[in-house]
């Protein structure tokens, strides 16, 4: 391609050059000034395995979304044919997830249609019936619909995940969907896994309930807890000795609002205490509830619990309109931070952990390290000792084949994790492969005696085909590993692939220069081979 | 130097027929222990559950650890040394639920032992709906890079060229995972990606022989294919043994000094190594000439 040996030395060194420039920041880490300015400053980026930090598959649930949204129409619905004076019965659910009307006569059942028709694009009628002139439909969100919501809970996930992990403070957190309805989530370096989790994993379950006044507490605490009552636990911190103690309440078993009525939640500094609240804010049909709710229940506690405790327990002192409240229980900062984040809902459920604590990634990266090195030097002098001058030539080649490889991976912002290591240390391997190839080419051409020039050419001739063969092959089979993998296994078709690219052309391209140096221009007479 | 000496005549088309009832008496042994340990010994990538690796600051011996795990039911889970001082903790539960295992498992380790005598290095939970999921994707992209050599092979060679390759490769696969039930072994993400390695590996071998093979059939169309083949396979063993004895060589330390993370991994790769060399010399290229037997090519050639 490149007949002159000055081009091709240039091209090499300057493909040396920049590999070289791509890699020293992850050697040393006080470059100067001039060079953080114009040259490249990232470090080889590592991977969870070596640095340590976690990684979570979340799947969102989209079809809790849809029957959430299924319920509020429906009860939306139910007011509406009460307000039209259309008589029904509403059906308990059943496990069918489906909405059940029953009609006493055709004319309410015509007159559902219509209001059906005409105010809920987004329902229809799943299935009919009619038995003795009583009608009965069972209604669902269509699917088009069901999809849109669908679509939306990962997408409102997605934001209140990533809003999360923004106020918990990591960096370069990795926060992206797969398939149709999971997240994956990389949080680099974190160290408190169990608050990340818990933060990320969790939506809280806020409940607005009435306390019980009416029965006797002390009774049902002796286990005759009146029906339609329950017994929950307040969580009190006393706040001179930060100790934290648990009150029983009685409460009515009926939630009046949760938390799908937020429409934001947010830390607030208490102006007399310096305390910390959370303060929410409802959206319109939540303000229109509480407006409601408050408004029917003055003088009466109303209980905050998020799951299952009883944060506060205030008195409705008057009907609250305009869609907002507080949350003044007894907090530290991190615990209202935490609480105002995780209320802001976007229910998953965590499918997959991997969480490397950074001792252990210190561990692999040391270890790995090591045995990458001591591969590499035995492979280094197992080729001088088999193929003498040419085992050097070979040599330089593979040195050369790491330091681009690790250049291109820089590069190209890949990941290095633990079995990516092993595949360097494989690709060292591997790479001396193309050299022998070409090396014994020319052992059997020299034997046929030719000089060495024509044996040079004619075994570069040759073994260029089956090394373009074989490696494409393999290549086929990293892509699928590519492919295939997450995480750590990725990093190692990463490796691989570089690997096998890089060292087609260093044991090729390379090679030939030296060669063709010593055999055009010192016009030598012997291969040492 | 030269380990192979320059002209090799082993003749082994000859030794074609043990070879490959030793090869099928390995996959019926494999098999044979696959029955006997009930299936592959998954992993939780594959099972679901949770794995953790737990490093304390003294020798801890496992039943102590037992004992404090009974508070949470956990007593039932494995527990395995896994270096000085250090264990791997397995259990085929997997929380979902956020707060779950972890701390839980830690409250427990915290009470019995001090919250300074043990550090949690790892911790891995599979649910049982992604173990699923990753299991289909390993069988694809197993049966699917078998495909794409296949085509590849295929339309660069010739079909049975192809096919004797995938057959090796089959091979190889089956007696990697044979050593791995033997050994017990556990298959975990790692086990496919070294199963996936052994594959584009060995096609690499079988592919120089019969590009080999192709350009001696090309000289001389005089010789029959039982000679070619041998003659190819005798010229290029020196590159075959060549080779594969240095990437034996970096797995090797790998294996004793790239930790136990990955351990598995590269005996995985150690048993392919070996059988992708043993493939591609005594099946691969003996398969070729079965179906030029079967099934002639238009070739003119004496036989």
């Amino acid at each position: 391609m490149f007949k002159s040996i000055k081009i091709r030395t240039a091209i090499t060194i300057l493909l040396c050059l920049a590999a070289l420039v791509y890699l020293a920041p992850s050697l040393t880490s006080d470059l100067p000034e001039t060079w953080k300015k114009y040259l490249p400053t990232d470090r080889i980026h590592l991977g969870l395995d070596l640095q340590g930090g976690m990684h979570l598959v979340l799947e969102v649930e989209t079809a809790k979304a849809v029957e959430s949204t299924l319920e509020r129409t429906a009860n939306d619905l139910k007011e509406n044919l009460m307000e039209n004076r259309v008589r029904f019965k509403l059906q308990e659910r059943t496990k069918e997830k489906n909405v059940t009307f029953e009609f006493p006569d055709t004319a309410s059942r015509e007159a559902f249609d219509k209001i059906l028709a005409n105010q809920y694009p987004d329902l229809e009628v799943a299935s009919s019936q009619a038995v003795d002139g009583r009608g009965m439909a069972s209604l669902k969100i269509k699917d088009k619909r069901a999809a849109e919501i669908k679509k939306m809970a990962v997408e409102q996930s997605l934001e209140t995940i990533r809003n999360r992990v923004d106020q918990f403070g990591i960096s370069e957190p990795e926060i992206i969907p797969q398939g149709v309805d999971r997240i994956i989530v990389q949080l680099p370096g974190v160290k408190d896994t169990t608050r990340a989790k818990n933060l990320i994993g969790r939506t809280a379950l806020l409940e607005f309930k009435l306390v019980d006044e009416e029965h006797s507490l002390d009774e049902a605490l002796k286990g005759n807890v009146p029906e339609g009552s329950v017994v929950v636990n307040e969580s009190r911190m006393d706040r001179t000795s930060g100790r934290r103690s648990e009150i029983p309440l009685l409460l009515k078993n009926r939630t009046l609002m949760t938390g799908e009525a937020l429409e934001s939640a947010k830390v607030q500094i208490g102006d007399r205490f310096g305390e910390p609240h959370v303060s929410l804010k409802f959206n319109a049909q939540g303000a229109k509830d509480f407006d409601r709710i408050t408004g029917e229940n003055v003088k009466k506690r109303l209980a905050i619990v998020l799951d299952g405790v009883i944060h506060s327990a205030p008195v409705i002192q008057e009907r609250i309109s305009g869609g907002q409240a507080q949350i003044t229980g007894s907090f530290t900062m991190e615990e209202a931070t935490d609480l105002a984040i995780v209320l802001r809902a976007g229910a998953v459920i965590i499918l997959e952990e991997r969480t490397v604590g950074p001792s252990l990634g210190q561990d692999s990266i040391d270890k790995g390290t090591w045995a990458s090195i001591i591969a590499g030097i035995l492979v280094l002098l197992f080729m001088i000792i088999y193929y003498r001058l040419t085992g050097v030539v070979s040599d330089v080649a593979l040195a050369m084949n790491m330091l681009l490889l690790l250049g291109v991976m820089v590069a190209f912002k890949a990941t290095l994790t633990l079995p990516g290591i092993a595949g360097i240390a494989l690709t060292i391997g591997m790479a001396v492969d193309a050299n022998v190839l070409i090396n014994e080419r020319i052992r059997e051409e020299l034997r046929l005696g030719k000089t060495p020039r024509a044996a040079i050419e004619a075994g570069y001739t040759k073994a260029f085909l089956t090394i373009f063969d074989s490696n494409v092959t393999t290549l086929v089979a990293a892509l699928f590993l590519f492919g295939f993998g997450t995480g750590p296994v990725k990093g190692f078709a990463v490796t691989l692939t570089i690997g096998i690219v890089v060292s087609m052309f260093t044991a090729i391209f390379v090679t030939r220069i030296i060669f063709d140096h010593f055999v055009w221009n010192r016009k030598i007479a012997r291969i040492s081979i | 130097m030269e380990i192979i000496k320059t002209e090799t005549h082993y003749n082994f088309i000859r030794m074609m027929k043990p070879a490959v009832i030793l090869s099928l008496a390995v996959i019926i042994i494999g098999i044979a222990s696959l029955i006997w340990h009930r299936g592959p010994n998954y992993g939780i990538d594959f099972a679901g559950g949770t794995l953790i690796q737990i490093k304390f600051q003294n020798e801890t011996p496992t039943d102590k650890i037992r004992a404090a795990f009974k508070s949470i039911g956990f007593e039932g889970s494995v527990i395995q040394n896994y270096g000085p001082k250090e264990v791997i903790v397995r259990t085929a539960e997997s929380g979902t639920d956020a707060k779950g295992l972890t701390s839980r498992v830690d409250e427990a380790l915290g009470a019995a032992f001090g919250k300074r005598a043990y550090e949690v290095r790892r911790v891995e939970m599979v649910g049982p709906k992604v173990g699923r999921d990753l299991t289909r994707k390993a069988i694809l992209a197993i049966i699917f890079s078998w495909i794409g050599i296949l085509i590849y092979v295929g339309v660069r060679f010739e079909f049975r060229y192809a096919l004797g390759g995938i057959i090796a490769l089959v091979h190889d696969v089956l007696v990697t995972i044979t050593f791995l039930s033997l050994f017990d072994k556990e298959f975990d993400l790692n086990i496919v990606a070294a199963l996936l390695t052994i594959i584009g590996y060995s096609i690499n071998d079988t592919i120089v022989i019969f590009d080999r093979i192709r350009e001696n059939a090309r000289k001389n169309t005089r010789q029959s294919l039982n000679d070619v083949i041998n003659a190819s396979v005798n010229q290029t063993l020196s590159r075959t043994i060549l080779t594969s004895l240095t990437v034996f060589m970096v797995l090797v330390v790998l294996f004793f000094f790239g930790g136990a993370v990955i351990h598995d991994f590269t005996f995985a790769l150690l048993v392919g190594t070996v059988a992708g060399v043993y493939s591609t010399v005594f099946i691969a290229s003996p398969i070729v000439l079965l179906f030029e037997k079967i099934k002639p090519t238009g070739l003119k050639r004496k036989k």
